[in-house]
């Protein structure tokens, strides 16, 4: 599929760093927790989970997103997907708990929505470095509980979601989604594993892709060799488990590079 | 089992170069959950290079479009990789190697060895990195001197990929031959572009690069025709094979084993559908072995 040209139709600033752009058609079959390689023409071409099925929402870290910035409606960039495999739905009755740390919200929020509409009970642990980074809060409120951790304190509990997760009771939940900030997850995912609950958790992973469609091996992890972009990049806990998580990722050489 | 080029194979599906190769896991997976009979590692170079900028690969409804730009750890970091799919694949382990000179070459040869690898690819067909690849494989006198020095380094085979963007592959065939190959593989990619007609740029960061999949199968085809014909050592073919009838039709055209890349986009187990698929074949066709289809298609006149 070659890329399609999506137009911008309005833009939401989300934070001082994060910005939502809504675009002119919408990815009627996207499953919560996939991504789009969003491509800005004559510079790169990026991973980008979608926030709903008609929106991106995007951290500026690099060249591509500094790009992406400068684009004002009714400008255009080249999209393709919705590429991976999502997050699995709950059953109606089930409770759902969504970690969600800083720009890792955005996956998520359509997936908390997705959850509550499916008859779960949604509960959202949002963790970001100050209050004025905190993305979808009004969204995740509206989907169901929601519990905030800042870096600073200056909203919610000071520190990080694990110190939220320690307050809660977690063998109560059926579903564990979670996407964030590798440290974060790596946090999250002992705090799982020494509770003995990976098995109801589910991790959306960060990788550098390349073919972005499951050829070219660039985002491969070890020990299982599964491809973040095709095989995941939502992975079980259990799938995870001796896995390359919150140690090294590779650079777009294939080199490992230490978290 | 199957021997190629003194290679113990248990089918004749190879993982071909530059895909699912970056890393030791991933080259693992292939060979136990896909089934491959061997595989090929990422081409591997003198230095650690990040490739042209995405996008980078984008399928077409005839095949898919790529310009990757030889991504690579060099073989310093690639050895760890080496090692572990030599330890757990099960299956011979090719490594892919590149460099701009014969020197670059045995440089990254000799740094790969330690990682025991059971065969070299040399990739002298990249069509789209500069100085690099076709670059060097579209010269004979370039090809048989980089053969014969890394023949002269190692003690393994050593197979020379060949590309189909010259006016005569056989005459890059020979040049290999004389260099001391043991096998050839061919096709790597034809060149090829696409242009986004919404703006105007052409859809691969490196502008243009290389068709691969369905479309290219027929030039795969002829290519190991002529050079089955013109060649001692076995060719070994790979371009677009997606079915166990395709990797028929070139084994018929001369090929001594298949090579499959982009079609791991369709099921990983790709390797185990097409040689199930080429031991049914022999069994309905009353054949005792693969070898008497090998080049068939030459006797038919």
């Amino acid at each position: 599929m070659l890329p399609l040209n999506a137009t911008i139709v309005r833009i939401n600033e989300e934070s001082p760093s994060i910005r939502t752009f809504f675009f002119d058609f919408q990815f009627e079959t996207m499953k919560p927790g996939q991504f789009v390689m969003v491509w800005v023409r004559g510079v790169d071409e990026v991973p980008m989970g979608l926030s709903s099925k008609n929106s991106i929402t995007v951290q500026k870290v690099g060249e591509a997103t500094s790009k992406l910035f400068e684009l004002k409606e009714g400008d255009s960039f080249g999209l393709r997907g919705p590429f991976g495999n999502g997050f699995s739905l709950p059953l109606k009755g089930e409770k759902t708990l969504v970690i969600a740390g800083g720009v890792g919200a955005a996956p998520l929020i359509p997936y908390a929505e997705a959850a509550r509409n499916a008859g779960s009970e949604v509960h959202t642990v949002l963790g970001a470095r100050s209050a004025g980074d905190l993305i979808f809060e009004k969204r995740f409120s509206e989907a169901g509980n929601i519990y905030i951790s800042t870096d600073d304190g200056s909203k919610g509990t000071k520190g990080f979601v694990t110190d939220v997760l320690n307050g809660l009771s977690l063998s109560v939940y059926d579903r564990i989604a979670v996407c964030g900030p590798e440290i974060m997850m790596v946090s999250v995912f002992r705090l799982l594993e020494d509770k003995k609950i990976l098995e109801k958790s589910e991790f959306s992973l960060h990788r550098y892709f390349k073919c972005g469609i499951g050829v070219c091996g660039a985002c491969c992890i070890d020990k299982s060799g599964l491809r973040v972009c095709r095989d995941g990049p939502v992975f079980s806990g259990l799938q995870l488990l001796d896995s390359e998580l919150g140690k090294y990722m590779r650079d777009a050489s294939g080199r490992r590079v230490k978290i | 089992m199957y021997t190629l080029t003194g290679l113990k194979l248990k089918n004749p599906t190879i993982l071909a170069a530059g895909v699912l190769g970056t890393t030791g896991a991933s080259l693992c997976r292939v060979a136990r959950e896909g089934g491959a009979g061997a595989v090929v590692t990422k081409s591997i170079g003198p230095a650690p290079k990040t490739g042209h900028p995405n996008p980078s690969m984008v399928k077409l409804d005839c095949g898919f479009l790529n310009a990757m730009g030889l991504p690579n750890p060099s073989h310093p970091s690639f050895l760890q990789e080496l090692e572990i799919a030599k330890k757990d694949s099960g299956v011979p382990v090719i490594a892919s190697i590149f460099g701009g000179s014969p020197a670059e070459f045995k440089e990254v040869a000799e740094g790969l060895l330690p990682g025991k690898p059971d065969a070299f690819e040399l990739n002298v067909s990249c069509p789209h990195a500069e100085g690099y690849g076709a670059a060097v494989g579209s010269n004979p006198c370039l090809v048989e001197a980089i053969t014969a020095v890394v023949k002269d380094a190692v003690n393994v085979p050593v197979w020379v990929k060949l590309t189909p963007n010259v006016s005569d592959i056989t005459c890059i065939g020979n040049a290999a031959e004389s260099g001391g190959a043991d096998a050839v593989v061919a096709i790597n990619t034809l060149k090829g572009m696409a242009i986004d007609i919404d703006s105007g740029y052409p859809v691969l960061g490196n502008r243009s690069g290389g068709l691969s999949g369905k479309a290219v199968k027929p030039v795969a085809v002829k290519c190991i025709y002529d050079l089955y014909t013109a060649l001692e050592i076995p060719v070994i073919g790979v371009g677009g094979v997606s079915s166990w009838q395709d990797a028929i039709e070139m084994m018929m055209a001369g090929a001594a084993a298949v090579q499959v890349g982009s079609a791991v986009y369709d099921r990983l187990d790709i390797f185990s559908e097409i040689s199930t698929g080429i031991e049914a074949f022999l069994r309905k066709k009353g054949y005792s072995d693969v070898k008497e289809l090998i080049g068939l298609a030459h006797e038919m006149v």
